[in-house]
C-alpha cells in the first residue's frame, strides 16, 4: 500500500507530464482520459476506506533528504481519506467537464496538465505527514492555482487576478513554513502524526499566527478574502474544483489537521469564531450585490469557508462532526452549482441572473442538477445540506457568547440560501428572454458532473449510519484528537429549538430572496473602498519603493561601480584583520634564483607599463605581459596545470579586451582628470596593500594539510589519475565543476545577450 | 589584421590547435592538461580563425552555434554523471572499463563536457564580439 499512496500524489505530476502528448493524439478524448487518474484515486481509496473507518492508518513512504530526516511521507486517516476522496471524486468529473467546456481550445492540453498538476499537489497536501512536504504541496498548490487563474494570461484582468492569488497564498506559505520549522524544534521531528498539543509551550502564540494568517490566507477569510472572486477569471471548471474541494479547503484542512496541536484554548477558539463569523456574514452579504453567477457562489465559498473555520474553532466534538460534514455538503453542492454556472455560461453566452431566464424547456436537465445542489445548501430535508446544518446548530448550546455565534450562524446561512434560491430559480424560471446564444441542453459531459454530485448528496438520506461512519466520524475524529462516537439520523422533531432555527434559516433566506434587487440596489451604494483596490496600492507602493532603491544603487555609472566593488574589496580584506588582530608580520626576502628575480621583474614592469601607458592597446598588452610572468611564477614553483591555464587564459583576454576595444571606439589615448586619477589610484593601492596583507596573513597561518593529504594518497587508487588536480576537477569535486560549467555557460549566454543588445541600440 | 601571411597561416596553426586541444584534453588525467585547458586552446583557435576569415566564415566552419557546443558540454557532463546510478551508486561516481584495450572512464566523458563547454563559451563570446567589429 505504502507506495500506491504515494502515487495517489505523485500519479498526477506523470500524467500532467504526458497530458500535451495524449492530448495530441486523443484530441477531443482527452478529457475522459484524463479523468482516468483521479478516478483511479477514488477506487484505491475507496478499497481502504473500511480500514480508516475503523480507526486504522495507512501510511507510506519514500526516501527524500535521509541525512536531513526528511521522507516523503504519507499517511492515510479518517480527514485525509475525506479530504482526498473529495479531491479525487469531484475531480474526476471536472476533468471530464473541462474536456468538453474547452473542446477546440488551442492549449486544452496545457490546461489539463495543470490541472492535474493542482491535483497532484493537492492529494500530496491532505497525504503529507511531514512538515516539509506539507509545506512543498501547499506550495506546490499555489503555484499551480497561479497558472490555472491565468491561464487565460492575454487578459491583463487573469493576469492581475493570478498574481494576487499567488501573492496573498504565498505570504501564507511562507508563515507555514516558519509554523513547521517552529514545530519542529518544539518536538523534535518533522512527522505531524507524532505531534503532540503545544499549548503551553512558550512559541506557542507565535505558531498558532503562522498558522493562522497560512491557513486564512489559503481559505480566503476576511480580510484576505478579496483574491477569491478574482480568481473567477479562470475557465468556470478551475473555479468549480478550487471551491468546492482543493485550494480554498486547504486552509480548513490545515487547521483541522492542527486542531489537536494547537486547539483547545482561548486563542485558539477566539480567533478562528471571530474571524470565521465576520468572513460568513461578510460572503452571504457580499454574494447578494453580485448578479454575475460564478461571482456570486464565490462569494458564497468566502461564507462557507467562515463557516467551517468558526466550527473548528468552537472545536467540540458536535462542532468538529458538524464541520466535516458542511465541507463535503458544500464541497459537493458548490461544485455542481459552479458547473451548473459553467453549462449556462457555454451554452447562452451569459452569466448574468439578471438577463437569464426561462431556461427551465431547454436545458431540463441543468436545471435538475441545479434543484439539486440549491436544496443541498439551503438545507432542506432529507439532503446532506440539511445534516450539516442540523449538526452545526446543535454544536452551539444558546447561552453566553455561543448565542451570538448561534445568531450569526443562522442569519449567514440564512444568506446563503437566499442566493442558493436565487441561482436555482432566476435562470431557469419566469419567461423566456432574449440571450447572446440560443440556448440547448449542454452536453453529456458537462452534465455528468453536477447530476452525479447532486444525487451523492442525496445518499445520506438513505443511510445515515453508513454515511456518518465511513466519512465524517473517522475526519471528525482525526480532527478532535480523539474518537467520537455519535450517531447520524435524519430527525425532524417539532418541539427542539433546532427545528426553529432551521425555521428561522429558512424564512430568512425566503425574505433575503424576495427582496433581493432592493437588497442588491442598497449593497452597491456602499461601493466606495474595497481591500482589493488596498492591495493595488500596496503592490503600487512596492514597485515604487524598489524602483526608488534600484535608481538609488544602481544608476549606470560604470566606474563608480568598479569603486565601490573594489573599495569594499580593500575595506573587507583588511578591516576584519585589523580588528581581529591578525594582521601579518612583514616577510623576510626570499632567497631566489637570478632568473626567478627576472620573472618577477617582468612582472612589475608589466604593471608598471599599464599605469604609465598613454595607449590603450599599449596598456592591454602590458597587462597580458604581467599576467604572462604570473603564469611564469607558477611553472617555476611546481604548478603546471595552473600555469597552462594562466597562460590560456591571459592570451584570450588580450585578445577579448582588445576586441572589445575597437569594438568600444574609444580614444587611442586613456586621458582622466587628477581627481579621477587620484580616486582610482588611491583603490588600486588600497586593493593592492590589503590583498598582499591577507595573502601574507594566510600563508603565515597553519594551513590544515588533511585535505590534500588524502587527494595525493587516493589519486592513483581511486580514481585512476596521476594528475591530481584533473582527478579533483573531474572525479573528486566534478559536482562543483558541473556547477562552474554551468555558470560559465550561463555567463556566456549573458555576454551573447549583451554584444547582441548593444549591437541593436547601435543600429 | 587580415595580412596575406597571416590568412594563410592561420587554418594551418588552427587545426594544431584543435589536434592540440583534444590531445591536451585527454593527457588530462596523468599530466597536466585537461578539459578546461582544452576548450580555452581550441577556443583561441577558433577567435583567431575568426580573425582571419571573418565571424561568419567561422561559424559556417563549425556548423553549430558555439553556444549549443556549449550547452552540449553541459550536458554531456551531467549525462556522465547519471551513467553511475543504474549501478545505484551516487550521482558522478566514476566508473572505468576498457574498450578494445583502451581506458574509458565516466570522468573522462565528463571532461569532454567541461571541454565543450568553455570551448563553446570562449568561442561564441569571441565570434560575437568579432562579428561587431565587421559592421
Amino acid at each position: 500500500m505504502d507506495i500506491a499512496l504515494a502515487l495517489c500524489a505523485l500519479a498526477p505530476f506523470v500524467a500532467a507530464a504526458l497530458m500535451p502528448v495524449i492530448h495530441r493524439a486523443f484530441g477531443n478524448l482527452s478529457g475522459w482520459i484524463a479523468a482516468l487518474v483521479p478516478l483511479a484515486t477514488f477506487v484505491l481509496l475507496w478499497q481502504v476506506m473500511p480500514a480508516v473507518a475503523d480507526g486504522g492508518e495507512v501510511r507510506g513512504a519514500l526516501d527524500w533528504g535521509p541525512l536531513h530526516d526528511l521522507s516523503l511521507a504519507f499517511r492515510l486517516d479518517g480527514l485525509s481519506l475525506t479530504f482526498a476522496l473529495a479531491i479525487a471524486g469531484i475531480g474526476t468529473f471536472i476533468l471530464v467537464y473541462s474536456g468538453n467546456y474547452l473542446a477546440g481550445h488551442v492549449h486544452k492540453g496545457r490546461f489539463l496538465s495543470f490541472m492535474l498538476m493542482f491535483m497532484g499537489a493537492m492529494q500530496g497536501l491532505v497525504l503529507s505527514d511531514n512538515l516539509v512536504a506539507l509545506y512543498v504541496f501547499w506550495e506546490l498548490t499555489s503555484v499551480t492555482s497561479f497558472l490555472l487563474i491565468g491561464f487565460d494570461a492575454s487578459r491583463v484582468i487573469a493576469r492581475r487576478a493570478a498574481v494576487q492569488a499567488l501573492v496573498v497564498t504565498g505570504i501564507g506559505g511562507l508563515a507555514l513554513l516558519a509554523a513547521g520549522i517552529l514545530l519542529q524544534r518544539i518536538s523534535g521531528g518533522w512527522e505531524i502524526g507524532a505531534l503532540q498539543s503545544i499549548a503551553g509551550h512558550t512559541a506557542y502564540p507565535l505558531v498558532l499566527a503562522l498558522v493562522l494568517l497560512a491557513a486564512f490566507t489559503k481559505s480566503a477569510q476576511f480580510p484576505f478574502h478579496f483574491w477569491l472572486p478574482n480568481a473567477m477569471e479562470a475557465p468556470t471548471p478551475v473555479s468549480a474544483y478550487l471551491h468546492s474541494a482543493t485550494m480554498v479547503q486547504a486552509g480548513v484542512y490545515l487547521l483541522a489537521r492542527f486542531s489537536p496541536v494547537l486547539g483547545g484554548t482561548a486563542a485558539w477558539t477566539g480567533l478562528l469564531v471571530v474571524f470565521g463569523a465576520v468572513t460568513l456574514l461578510w460572503g452571504g452579504l457580499m454574494a447578494l450585490k453580485q448578479t454575475d453567477l460564478k461571482q456570486m457562489l464565490a462569494q458564497t465559498t468566502i461564507a462557507s469557508l467562515g463557516l467551517l473555520v468558526l466550527l473548528i474553532g468552537v472545536g467540540t466534538e458536535l462542532a468538529v462532526t458538524a464541520a466535516m460534514l458542511y465541507f463535503v455538503a458544500h464541497a459537493l453542492y458548490k461544485a455542481a452549482l459552479f458547473l451548473v454556472a459553467g453549462a449556462l455560461d457555454h451554452e447562452t453566452g451569459t452569466r448574468d441572473i439578471t438577463v437569464l431566464g426561462g431556461l427551465r424547456d431547454s436545458m431540463t436537465v441543468t436545471f435538475i442538477a441545479a434543484i439539486l445542489a440549491a436544496v443541498s445548501m439551503i438545507g432542506l430535508p432529507p439532503i446532506l445540506g440539511y445534516f450539516a446544518k442540523e449538526e452545526m446548530y446543535a454544536a452551539l448550546p444558546p447561552d453566553g457568547w455561543q448565542a451570538v455565534v448561534l445568531v450569526a450562524m443562522v442569519l449567514g446561512n440564512a444568506l446563503l440560501g437566499g442566493v442558493a434560491l436565487a441561482v436555482m430559480i432566476r435562470p431557469f424560471l419566469g419567461g423566456t428572454r432574449p440571450l447572446p446564444k440560443k440556448p440547448h441542453e449542454a452536453p453529456i459531459a458537462m452534465l455528468l458532473g453536477p447530476v452525479i454530485f447532486g444525487a451523492v448528496a442525496a445518499v445520506p438520506a438513505f443511510a445515515p449510519e453508513w454515511f456518518g461512519e465511513h466519512f465524517v466520524l473517522p475526519a471528525a475524529s482525526a480532527a478532535y484528537g480523539h474518537a467520537i462516537h455519535h450517531h447520524l439520523e435524519l430527525r425532524i422533531d417539532a418541539s427542539s429549538l433546532l427545528f426553529w432555527l432551521s425555521m428561522a434559516t429558512w424564512v430568512i433566506g425566503g425574505l433575503a430572496y424576495w427582496r433581493l434587487d432592493a437588497i442588491r440596489t442598497v449593497l452597491r451604494r456602499t461601493e466606495r473602498w474595497s481591500l482589493d483596490r488596498g492591495f493595488d496600492v500596496v503592490m503600487f507602493g512596492l514597485i515604487r519603493t524598489s524602483a526608488a532603491v534600484t535608481r538609488l544603487l544602481h544608476h549606470g555609472r560604470l566606474e563608480l561601480y568598479l569603486v565601490v566593488v573594489f573599495a569594499m574589496l580593500a575595506v573587507a580584506a583588511i578591516v576584519p584583520l585589523t580588528l581581529l588582530g591578525g594582521l601579518p608580520r612583514l616577510p623576510s626576502v626570499p632567497n631566489l634564483h637570478f632568473y626567478e628575480w627576472g620573472v618577477v621583474a617582468l612582472a612589475l614592469i608589466g604593471v608598471g607599463t599599464v599605469v604609465v601607458a598613454r595607449n590603450r592597446l599599449f596598456a592591454v598588452l602590458a597587462l597580458g605581459i604581467q599576467g604572462l610572468a604570473v603564469a611564469l611564477i607558477y611553472m617555476l614553483f611546481g604548478a603546471p596545470d595552473l600555469s597552462f591555464t594562466q597562460f590560456m587564459v591571459e592570451v584570450l583576454s588580450v585578445v577579448i579586451l582588445a576586441l572589445v576595444m575597437s569594438r568600444l571606439n574609444l580614444d587611442a589615448g586613456d586621458t582622466r582628470p587628477f581627481e579621477d586619477f587620484a580616486r582610482d589610484g588611491g583603490v588600486a593601492l588600497a586593493c593592492g596593500i590589503a590583498l598582499t596583507t591577507l595573502l601574507f596573513a594566510v600563508l603565515g597561518g597553519q594551513l590544515d594539510p588533511r585535505l590534500s593529504e588524502f587527494f595525493n594518497a587516493n589519486s592513483v587508487p581511486m580514481a585512476h589519475g596521476h594528475n591530481v588536480v584533473n582527478v579533483i576537477l573531474v572525479d573528486f569535486r566534478g559536482l562543483d565543476t558541473l556547477g562552474e560549467i554551468s555558470v560559465v555557460m550561463t555567463a556566456g549566454i549573458a555576454v551573447l545577450a549583451l554584444i547582441r543588445g548593444a549591437k541593436r541600440r547601435h543600429t | 589584421m587580415s595580412t596575406l601571411i597571416f590568412r594563410t597561416i592561420a587554418p594551418l596553426l588552427v587545426a594544431v590547435m584543435l589536434v592540440f586541444s583534444v590531445f591536451i584534453t585527454l593527457r588530462g588525467h596523468n599530466e597536466p592538461g585537461g578539459g578546461f585547458i582544452g576548450g580555452l586552446i581550441a577556443a583561441s583557435a577558433i577567435a583567431i580563425l575568426g580573425m582571419a576569415t571573418g565571424a561568419t566564415a567561422t561559424r559556417k566552419s563549425l556548423r553549430a552555434d558555439p553556444l549549443s557546443f556549449a550547452g552540449f558540454g553541459v550536458a554531456l557532463a551531467a549525462f556522465a554523471g547519471l551513467l553511475s546510478l543504474p549501478f545505484e551508486l551516487p550521482f558522478l561516481t566514476g566508473l572505468w572499463t576498457q574498450v578494445f584495450g583502451a581506458d574509458v572512464s565516466t570522468p573522462m566523458i565528463f571532461d569532454i563536457g567541461v571541454y565543450l563547454t568553455v570551448f563553446g563559451t570562449i568561442s561564441a563570446v569571441a565570434l560575437g564580439l568579432e562579428d561587431e567589429e565587421a559592421d
